[in-house]
């Protein structure tokens, strides 16, 4: 098992109050997995994502990532967790605007203080796997959406983490991109061996998936393999 | 780490508001060394003016004897102690016996200092051989300065009265035997050097003086009832005299170091508010926030990296052509009492570079640190959304 949900309860301060966002949740996650989590909005997917990818605590319960309790981390051993072993997607694509694609998929190598040939290596071998080999030196304002998520995922398949967790990835995109994407993400599912988990509503995402965890107001409501 | 470039991509991405602020941030470098250099020749000029013309190599002071009050002027003098007179005789130090009196230029009425002083000495710049003289009037020396305000010229006769050890009124003509150029105003304004035997035996002072120059060579001693005052301590008030007048130098280049400071700050603050998203990712990406917080802050210390290279750009020309052409003054600012010269040659210290390169990193470093701690309090899946406020 990479991640181990084991009774994770998440409040939030409302005010004098608290909102409790996921109630209870027990989940494992193995190798090589292509899970979605879906469900309506505010069924707690992000809240559950943000976990996992240690930028949020449990209230309550533990969330075991890779051997790491993510609520017992410090912030540097948090960070090198995700530096080392997680991907992020976002649904905003989230480049850094003033660097080149190459500049962007090459940042988390930069942030592992790899040699800079092999850097050079990894990031031409990241673009070629999306696509991407023409666009090494563009800005992200000089492309589509569908290439922005590309490179996006090029950036979070870089450094080959063993988990990625994509939130929400098709929201911003039309139907080919968005199958070309997931297409491209399978791909890598199944060469690397790297554990996908989404957040999405998105029915096309959930036509690619082989686990779907059914979240209902911060609850497993269905979890099933398809 | 490369964090360096990545933050100079940065930095650079926001184009031309950046280079403005390194600009006007590139100005204030300029001129805090521009100033700072001409000060510093302008004291060095000054002191070293002050060594050649009045200090030498140190001087005995009689105890009583202080240059700011004129009143204790007719009573400091003493006998030349016994022990000082073989360096004396040997020209290793000069008597100089100070008084006052009063002149009568075109019927007007000027107090004066008379300082006598022997005509043969070597150990000061003053032209004293035209002291040496005979006639009818005693010749003295004057500086430029005091000759304008006394409109005396050369060979001009004056009246001069005085009051003698025993207080009695004393009259006689003095003939401006020469008119020095000095820097030095302590040496010139309201002040008439005759012979030392002269003004001795004018003031019914014989064998007496006020203070003692010192020529290089002299080994000092302490002494009963007189004061070694040494180089350093002399030339302290010119030092001082020089500093208080340029302080309002400063004022210009602060300005300009305000005004970029304030455009660095206000760009990081805003800039942690616009880069929330960019932010959040670096977080994502395995950055701590305390980590994003320093690469953010190195962004803005680049500016000043920026500034200093540009103002090297253009100001090592202007220093190197300023230092060697030196700059001259289209007014006669000496007129003011200023120890200056027509043409002042700057000087920079490596002293001063060093220490205004770190005084402009340290203060950009500060105005980038402090929004950057913004960062640290940042909650990253917010941030990541960009839904802070
Ligand atoms: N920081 C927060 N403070 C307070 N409430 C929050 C916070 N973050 C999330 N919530 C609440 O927790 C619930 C779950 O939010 P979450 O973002 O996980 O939903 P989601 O399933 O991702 O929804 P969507 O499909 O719209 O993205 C929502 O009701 C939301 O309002
Ligand atoms: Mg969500």
């Amino acid at each position: 098992m990479i991640v181990e949900v084991k009774h994770l309860t998440k409040k939030f301060p409302v005010g004098k109050a608290y909102f409790t966002a996921l109630k209870d949740l027990n989940l494992s996650f193995a190798e090589a997995e292509f899970t979605g989590l879906v469900g309506p909005s505010g069924s707690g997917k992000t809240t559950l994502l943000n976990i996992i990818g240690s930028l949020d605590v449990p209230s309550e319960g533990e969330v075991i990532v890779l051997g790491n309790s993510v609520g017992r981390l410090s912030p540097p051993e948090a960070a090198l967790l995700r530096k080392q072993e997680l991907g992020f997607i976002f649904q905003n694509y989230n480049l850094l605007p003033v660097y080149t694609v190459f500049e962007n998929v090459e940042f988390p190598l930069l942030l592992l203080d790899m040699p800079a040939r092999e850097r050079k290596k990894r990031v031409l071998e990241s673009l070629s796997w999306l696509g991407l080999s023409d666009k090494v030196n563009s800005r992200p304002a000089q492309l589509s959406g569908g290439e922005c998520q590309r490179v996006a995922i090029a950036r979070a398949m870089v450094k080959r983490p063993r988990l990625v967790l994509a939130d929400e990835p098709t929201a911003n995109l039309d139907s080919v991109n968005s199958h070309n994407i997931l297409q491209a993400m399978l791909k890598l599912n199944q060469e690397l061996k790297t554990s996908f988990i989404f957040a999405t509503h998105d029915e096309k995402v959930i036509g690619y998936l082989k686990r779907i965890i059914q979240l209902e107001d911060g609850r497993v409501a269905e979890d099933r393999l398809v | 780490m490369k964090l360096f470039k990545t933050a100079l991509k940065s930095l650079l991405g926001n184009g031309l508001k950046t280079w403005l602020t390194v600009f006007v941030l590139s100005v204030s470098f300029v001129l805090i060394i521009f100033m700072q250099g001409l000060l510093e020749g302008w004291s060095r000029q000054a002191v070293s003016d002050a060594i050649a013309w009045e200090i030498a190599g140190g001087q005995y002071w009689s105890e009583a004897y202080d240059p700011y009050d004129p009143f204790s002027l007719d009573s400091c003098a003493r006998d030349i102690p016994d022990q000082l007179k073989p360096a004396a005789e040997s020209g290793l130090l000069e008597a100089v016996l100070i008084s006052q009196g009063t002149i009568y230029p075109q019927g007007r009425m000027q107090g004066v200092i008379l300082k006598g002083i022997d005509p043969e000495q070597q150990i000061v710049k003053l032209p004293t051989r035209l002291l040496a003289g005979e006639g009818p009037e005693i010749p003295v020396i004057i500086g430029a300065q005091m000759a304008k305000q006394a409109h005396l010229k050369e060979n001009d006769l004056v009246t001069l009265r005085w009051r003698d050890a025993n207080g009695t009124f004393e009259a006689a003509d003095l003939r401006v035997a020469g008119i020095f150029v000095t820097t030095v105003p302590t040496i010139d304004n309201g002040q008439i050097w005759l012979a030392l035997d002269k003004l001795q035996s004018m003031m019914l002072r014989e064998n007496q003086a006020s203070i003692l120059i010192a020529s290089p060579d002299y080994k000092a001693q302490q002494l009963e009832g007189w004061l070694f005052k040494d180089v350093e301590k002399l030339s302290s008030n010119t030092i001082a005299m020089v500093k208080a007048k340029s302080m309002g130098m400063a004022i210009f280049y602060l300005i300009f170091l305000l005004l970029a400071l304030l455009a660095i700050f206000d760009t990081q603050t805003l800039a942690i508010f616009r880069r929330q998203r960019e932010i959040g990712t670096l977080v994502a990406l395995g950055m701590t926030r305390k980590q994003v917080q320093w690469l953010f802050t190195l962004e803005g210390s680049l500016n000043a990296l920026l500034a200093i290279a540009l103002g090297c750009l253009y100001g090592i020309p202007l220093f190197i052509y300023l230092s060697m052409n030196g700059l001259s003054f289209p007014i006669d600012i000496s007129e003011f009492g200023l120890p200056v010269s027509d043409v002042m040659y700057p000087y920079y210290s490596l002293k001063l570079i060093v220490g205004t390169i770190v005084f402009i990193l340290l203060s950009t470093a500060l105005v980038s640190y402090l929004p950057a701690r913004q960062i640290a309090r940042m909650n990253p899946t917010e941030a990541i959304r960009g839904k802070m406020h």
